[in-house]
């Protein structure tokens, strides 16, 4: 049997001002999957992701990307395979311009220039940016900006792909059109979002984290239905909207 | 977003495909640095000197036709030479030294000709320097920049400034929206606190998406090192091309030393 993409076990961590953000969380994605992490603000979600590329350090507990756990040896491997797309694109994208940017990972990792190019371009091609390689990013709308985040981790050749509430800010045809990118890319993907239509669009699975620890695990589509587990985790859906109305797709 | 679309620091630039624009940017900013230090070594008591800086305004005049700027432009680029221009115009009145009448006051002789050097050497290398930031792109200039050693720390900073100008700017702009959209008015002791105020917040902003930009390269392998792509080579004709400028006006210097 393969490695899952992410093994997260037991996972615990406090800031140095002593606040206790995570409380033990397990967490398993299968290679492949598409899983929504859940949960109210201050629950933990963003030092969770902070755990998965070794930005942040677990104070008790193990995280293992394809079998290979975080730690500083292995940090380089691991921000490769790791592939986290912040919420702010203008804090994703600081090259000069969208190529560049896009560059940026495959350089670090000291791919040949030939190389670097190739990954550029088929990055590009995946999010539908690749005619605006050479713009600069503050000439792009948010929704290309947010599409060419997802480049730039891409020409990584990520193992999975971890986003910070990708819908955020998008007008509906960006969102749309982010979810069609996402949709056909065939990576482990961890989306971190309040977006729960948005999460059953995507994610068959989705995972709850509240008060720094798992709470719930299931099919989204069963979960989203759980109305007393959403209200106990200050989940909404948005009015009107019912998740058995939603084909499945 | 907020700003405009060119941004706030491409403004100045102005695409083409004259010779000037196809030269390769370090090679321009060689040229133009030679072609200030040429001006700047005019010793300023000669007499000849009005003469040398007529001889290089010709040059840099005859780079901009040909580079296709239009006056209007080298006369925005001045703007920057303001200081400048009030601490020249000062020295005459300050300056001890013989007298001379100029239209009915007495000014300093000694006080006058550095004040007008000054002012000739300032407007001419702000002149080139103009003709270069509307030929290359603030990208291409950062790239010439690296290309010609200067340290990368330096080089990352101005990159990081020249695209965070407009965000930064943006953010200024939404913010006074919302000043004023609660009706302030910049008026007396209380509108200074409130300007202090969005400063400060400007401030921790910027300093908290530096910090987030500072993790999402982290994310990516960054290192502290910038790489970037292959350089292209440069045809010894650009450099030709380019050294027109600066050797044109040693050859006027020359002259003034050889014929004043």
């Amino acid at each position: 049997m393969t490695a899952p993409s992410l093994l997260v076990e037991d996972v615990a961590f406090a800031y140095p001002d002593g606040h206790q953000a995570l409380f033990g969380v397990d967490l398993r994605l299968e290679r492949g999957e598409r899983v929504a992490l859940l949960g109210p603000n201050g629950a933990g979600k963003t030092t969770l992701v902070l755990h998965l590329n070794g930005i942040l350090r677990a104070g008790r507990g193990r995280v293992s990307v394809a079998g290979l756990p975080v730690g500083k040896p292995t940090l380089r491997e691991i921000r490769r395979r790791v592939g986290v797309v912040f919420q702010d694109p203008d804090d994703q994208l600081f090259m000069p311009t969208v190529a560049e940017d896009v560059a940026f990972g495959p350089r670090n990792l000291g791919l040949p220039e030939p190389e670097v190019a190739a990954r550029v371009a088929a990055a590009l091609d995946r999010v539908g940016m690749a005619e605006f390689a050479d713009r600069p990013p503050h000439h792009l709308s948010f929704g290309q900006r947010r599409r060419v985040a997802v480049a730039t981790v891409l020409s990584m050749d990520p193992e999975i792909l971890v986003l910070d509430e990708p819908s955020s800010n998008l007008d509906p045809a960006g969102r749309r059109e982010l979810a069609e990118v996402l949709q056909a890319l065939p990576v482990t993907l961890l989306m971190v979002t309040h977006d729960l239509p948005y999460a059953l669009q995507l994610c068959p699975r989705s995972v709850v984290l509240d008060g720094g620890a798992v709470v719930a695990d299931g099919p989204t589509r069963d979960l989203l239905a759980d109305a007393d587990l959403l209200a106990a985790h200050r989940l909404e859906l948005p009015y009107g909207f019912d998740p058995a109305n939603v084909p499945s797709s | 977003m907020g700003a405009g679309h060119g941004g706030a620091l491409t403004a100045r630039y102005v695409g083409g495909t004259t010779r000037v624009h196809r030269l390769e940017p370090h090679v321009k900013l060689v040229a133009v640095l030679a072609f200030a230090l040429v001006v700047v070594a005019t010793p300023v008591h000669a007499a000849w000197a009005p003469a040398a800086y007529a001889g290089y305004l010709v040059v840099v005049l005859a780079v901009a036709a040909v580079a296709r700027v239009r006056p209007g432009r080298l006369a925005r680029g001045l703007v920057v030479e303001l200081p400048f221009v009030a601490f020249a115009l000062l020295l005459p009145f300050v300056t001890a030294g013989p007298r001379v009448e100029v239209l009915g006051l007495a000014v300093s002789r000694s006080g006058l000709e550095t004040g007008g050097g000054l002012l000739a050497k300032a407007t001419l290398s702000v002149l080139a320097a103009t003709v270069l930031a509307v030929t290359t792109e603030p990208r291409a200039l950062l790239r010439g920049l690296q290309r010609l050693r200067l340290p990368a720390v330096l080089v990352q900073i101005l990159m990081f400034m020249i695209r965070y100008a407009d965000v930064v700017t943006g953010e200024l702009q939404r913010m006074r929206v919302a000043r004023e959209s609660r009706g302030f008015r910049a008026r007396g002791a209380a509108g200074l606190r409130v300007l202090g105020a969005t400063a400060g917040s400007l401030f921790v902003r910027s300093y908290e998406r530096g910090e987030r930009v500072h993790l999402a390269m982290l994310s990516r392998g960054y290192d502290g090192h910038l790489r970037t792509g292959p350089a292209a080579a440069v045809r010894p004709r650009a450099w030709a091309t380019a050294l027109t400028l600066p050797v044109a006006a040693a050859a006027v210097l020359t002259a003034g030393f050889v014929l004043g």
